[in-house]
């Protein structure tokens, strides 16, 4: 069997607000590329398949599992990791829920929860079903992740009624 | 009580919601090495052949090992090389490791390796098993290095009989006027740690071997390596960063070997190995499965008389942890109940099956699906409501357990406390089925649990707290951050005996073997109970030397001191006294002179009076406690479609004390979550060659977002007099009752008797059709 040289090519990224230079390979998943290379190791590799969720980042403004993108797509789009996120209402609200225990899967539904919200400040029942059913949660039993993505919510109104 | 009892955030709560906790696999160095598996696609065949040839080709490839020169190794019977030699025993197990720069180059490597097999017949259930004509799994067993606690019986498959001769059966089935007896049974699944395994290896140029993993029993991986390879105890050092749950799965010793023996390969250097996803299904050891039988007997008037018990554990192809799992499962191999007379036999048999490590509730939830079926079964034959039956015969002090121990109000909760507060939580008065209409019902299942650890006798956990120079305190503990929020709980009990701000004291949450004191294993709910107690002692400790050196400094006896806000005082005029500021470094006068030095408090605990079990009859005290509960489901049943969604799920657990109630809480709702996925949909499906057909997430379904049921969790609280505030152990009881609870409400629905999980709907219509049929269940 011959040996393919793979070439690395040099992509520009737009992440947590600042422009990074970074060598990959073509084939490089995004996942890999900003644990690997920007030390950005928040996403998670729970199963490199789509199906947990762990991995998820938000890029323009929606949530992607890394996993399943090629660092090479996101050239010219905004990405967001956890690192990006600093005080957010719905970090705060994961930690007086107790939305999390072991952590590991965390900084994902934070991400999803925070795009969410971003996107519908006022998501019905069924539409946090429908975006939060993409990640698993081994340690809790979600009525805290529930509570907390609540928790926002009911803030966000009453500011908006105060105002 | 200023802080115990209290809803406190926990102390990793800003790392684990900014990306900022660090986990085994996060670590990177430069120069880092990757180990790749090859596993066996076959549950049971001979290595013919392997070729490696094509895979040494490829550049970046340091090293390739494959079997032979390893040691056997097992936590009780030494029956299990790293890397399989010779002959594969399980879908999954290692037969190659290769090491290379990058993991894709091992991984190319590593696909490039090829092994010819000669499949072998498969042993593909626990009965399957027991049968006198299977195929050996083990044919040396007789050989293998053993603890003296395990009976394997050579020849068979049996790896470990554990017995329980209570009382005498025979006068118990004379007493007995209905008699029941049921047969039960379920897979293998697995944990699901949404963090798969990871363990680093390093050896240094003076023999040091550092290992970093991703684990519940750090110290147990420096006890096993110093072991297994004959390096010196105190030359193994093991780091634990925060670990992505463990749920008994981490409490194996597995890939900690694989990364000790791949950095050997490659002169020392720093090695990675880590699982996929299906390497973790697969290949590391799983949730154990069970083949049941158990008949009850008891007297007309409902009181339990006699229960004969025969339980097949599917240990899988090596014994490991199964063993210890079969003896827990003898140690409470009944329900929650009074009985007299009790014949259990616990075995644990070999199959081609992944292996088993621990799993939540350390076979209780397991026994309990079993026996709380049946005891719904008993109490439909005696006509009697099915929590009154329960309440009857439930557990009380001054009863004993299946190993004879003798029940106080101290060593048991109270049993029928928690099942009066669940009559009244599920509205049982308004009855157990309610017809919606339109094809649909609302069903209620209940189950009863308790559970008590199993741990080593001599199993120790030790604390110290040194301060700092502003007064504040550090606490270390070898217990590792798992997700239950244990170390929170040392800080709050430390905080509450020393008087000291829960802010003030400051916890170190990773776990290193040589400057951490020891916690045996972060396993069996036993963290808050061992280590807690350890860190009261070392409190004392610490007020005793602060104490010394505050009556040396204002010349007053030691006796005559109190603490309180941070300050150590004279009792009679506290406006007399020194800060814990002014004393943690010791202290020094005004002329320069100083006394003392830095406080440093240690306390140590080992609980007291374990006995092994007497190998005939099982007499003997496995744990310090027994917590106890009664759990509930309520499910809304499809009667022409069979499926069905659980609407509620309830807990009442006797906690002692509540130290944490949103902690507490949570412990309990994740642990409930996690037992409805295993009694509802979650299993290893096997084909005739013994492979495991669904090892992703996609195929194997724990519960999502939005699946989860509402969740209903009360406390009771009778304190267990020797635990820190009276705590008992409540990380795994959330579980146990529910698979049981989910079977006895969806018998009751479908009208069939469903003794198998998961409990998906294809088995209720396959049960419904054979009963329409009239063919025996």
């Amino acid at each position: 069997m011959s040996e393919k040289k793979s070439k690395k090519v040099t992509i520009d990224m737009n992440i947590n607000g600042e422009k990074v230079e970074t060598d990959i390979l073509a084939a490089d998943l995004l996942l890999d590329v900003i644990r690997n290379n920007l030390g950005l190791t928040g996403a998670k590799p729970g199963c490199l398949n789509g199906d947990c969720g762990a991995c998820t980042v938000i890029i323009n403004q929606k949530p992607m599992k890394s996993c399943l993108t090629l660092a090479i797509e996101v050239g010219d789009k905004e990405i967001t990791t956890i690192e990006g996120l600093l005080h957010s209402p719905v970090q705060k609200a994961f930690v007086d829920e107790f939305a999390f225990q072991c952590g590991y899967c965390t900084p994902g539904f934070i991400l999803n929860s925070h795009a969410l919200l971003m996107n519908d400040p006022n998501p019905n029942k069924e539409k946090i079903t429908e975006w939060l059913s993409s990640n698993i949660c081994r340690c809790t039993g979600y009525k805290e992740i529930e509570n907390a993505i609540q928790a926002v919510m009911t803030k966000t109104h009453n500011k908006n009624d105060s105002d | 009580m200023d802080i115990i009892g209290k809803t406190v955030s926990r102390k990793d709560a800003w790392e684990k919601v900014t990306g900022q906790a660090v986990y085994t696999g996060d670590k990177s160095e430069s120069g880092m090495l990757y180990a790749e598996k090859v596993i066996s696609p076959y549950g049971h065949a001979l290595i013919k052949n392997m070729d490696l040839s094509k895979a040494k080709k490829i550049k970046g490839v340091k090293a390739i090992i494959t079997g032979g020169n390893l040691p056997l190794t097992g936590e009780e019977i030494q029956d299990r090389y790293p890397i399989a030699c010779e002959k594969v025993r399980y879908h999954g197990e290692v037969v190659a490791l290769v090491v290379a720069d990058t993991p894709k180059c091992a991984r190319q490597a590593a696909d490039l390796i090829r092994v010819v097999y000669e499949p072998l017949p498969v042993v593909n259930t626990p009965g399957q098993a027991f049968d006198p004509n299977a195929p050996l799994v083990h044919e040396q067993l007789e050989q293998y290095k053993k603890k003296s606690t395990v009976y394997p019986e050579p020849g068979t498959n049996i790896a470990n009989r554990s017995k329980i001769r209570k009382g005498d059966i025979t006068k118990g089935w004379e007493k007995s006027d209905v008699v029941i007896e049921k047969r039960f049974s379920f897979n293998p699944s697995d944990h699901v740690a949404m963090e798969t395994r990871c363990a680093l290896g390093r050896i240094e140029a003076d023999g040091k071997v550092l290992i970093t993993s991703s684990s519940q029993a750090p110290f147990m991986i420096k006890r096993l390596i110093s072991e297994y390879f004959g390096i010196e105890n105190g030359n193994v050092i093991v780091n634990t960063p925060l670990v992505g749950g463990g749920y008994g799965g981490k409490a194996s010793i597995q890939l900690e070997l694989l990364a000790y023996i791949a950095s050997k390969a490659v002169g020392g250097r720093l090695v990675r190995v880590q699982n996929t996803r299906e390497e973790d299904i697969l290949t590391s050891p799983c949730h154990i499965g069970l083949e049941a039988t158990i008949k009850l007997g008891c007297s007309q008037e409902g009181l339990l008389q006699a229960a004969e018990i025969l339980y097949l554990w599917d240990g899988g192809a090596y014994s490991d942890k199964a063993t210890s799992l079969s003896r827990a499962g003898a140690v409470d191999c009944t329900g929650p109940y009074h009985i007299d007379n009790v014949w259990c036999d616990s075995l644990c048999m070999y199959t081609n099956h992944p292996y088993a490590s621990p799993y939540r509730g350390y076979a209780h939830s397991e026994v309990l699906f079993a026996f709380e079926r049946t005891m719904d079964g008993l109490a439909d034959k005696l006509r009697l409501d099915p929590l009154e039956f329960r309440h009857k015969n439930a557990i009380r002090p001054g009863d004993t357990t299946p190993t004879q121990v003798l029940l106080n109000k101290s060593n048991v909760g109270n049993l029928p406390e928690c099942i009066d507060r669940l009559k009244t939580l599920m509205e049982w008065e308004k009855g157990q089925k309610i017809d919606l209409g339109h094809h649909k019902m609302k069903v209620k299942g209940i189950s009863c649990v308790w559970k008590t650890s199993t741990i080593d006798t001599n199993a120790g956990s030790g604390v110290i707290l040194t301060f700092n120079p502003d007064g504040s305190v550090n606490l270390l503990s070898g217990v590792v951050e798992i997700g239950t929020g244990t170390k929170t709980v040392l800080a709050q009990i430390v905080s509450e005996k020393l008087k000291m701000k829960f802010e003030n004291v400051h916890v170190q949450i990773k776990v290193n073997t040589q400057n951490t004191p020891e916690h045996w294993k972060t396993v069996a709910s036993r963290g808050t109970f061992m280590a807690g107690r350890a860190a009261l002692q070392a409190v004392d400790d610490a007020i005793g030397q602060l104490k010394h050196l505050a009556s040396c400094v204002l010349r007053a006896p030691v006796e005559d001191f109190e603490i309180g806000r941070e300050r150590v005082y004279l009792r009679d005029d506290p406006s007399i006294g020194l800060s814990y500021k002014d004393l943690a470094y010791g202290y020094t006068y005004p002329n320069g002179n100083a006394i003392g030095g830095q406080i440093i408090g240690r306390g140590h605990y080992i609980l007291r009076h374990l006995t092994y079990l007497n190998p005939e009859t099982g007499a003997g005290k496995p744990g310090p406690e027994w917590t106890v509960g009664a759990q509930g489901v309520e499910v809304e049943f499809d009667t022409r479609e069979y499926t069905y969604k659980i609407t509620k799920a309830f807990s009442v657990i006797d906690a002692g004390k509540v130290l944490n109630p949103k902690m507490a809480e949570g412990q309990i709702m994740g642990a409930m979550s996690m037992g409805l996925a295993f009694g509802g949909r979650e299993t290893f499906y096997f084909d005739d060659l013994g492979r495991v057909l669904n090892p992703q997430l996609r195929t194997y379904r724990p519960l999502r977002y939005g699946e989860n049921p509402e969740y209903i969790c009360e406390f009771v609280e009778t304190p267990q007099i020797d635990a820190p505030y009276g705590s008992r152990g409540v990380g795994e009881h959330g579980l146990l009752g529910m698979p049981a609870a989910l079977g006895n409400s969806l018998s009751l629905a479908a009208g069939v008797s469903l003794n198998q999980l998961p409990l998906l709907p294809e088995l209720i219509w396959r049960k419904k059709e054979a009963a329409n049929r009239g063919d025996s269940l």
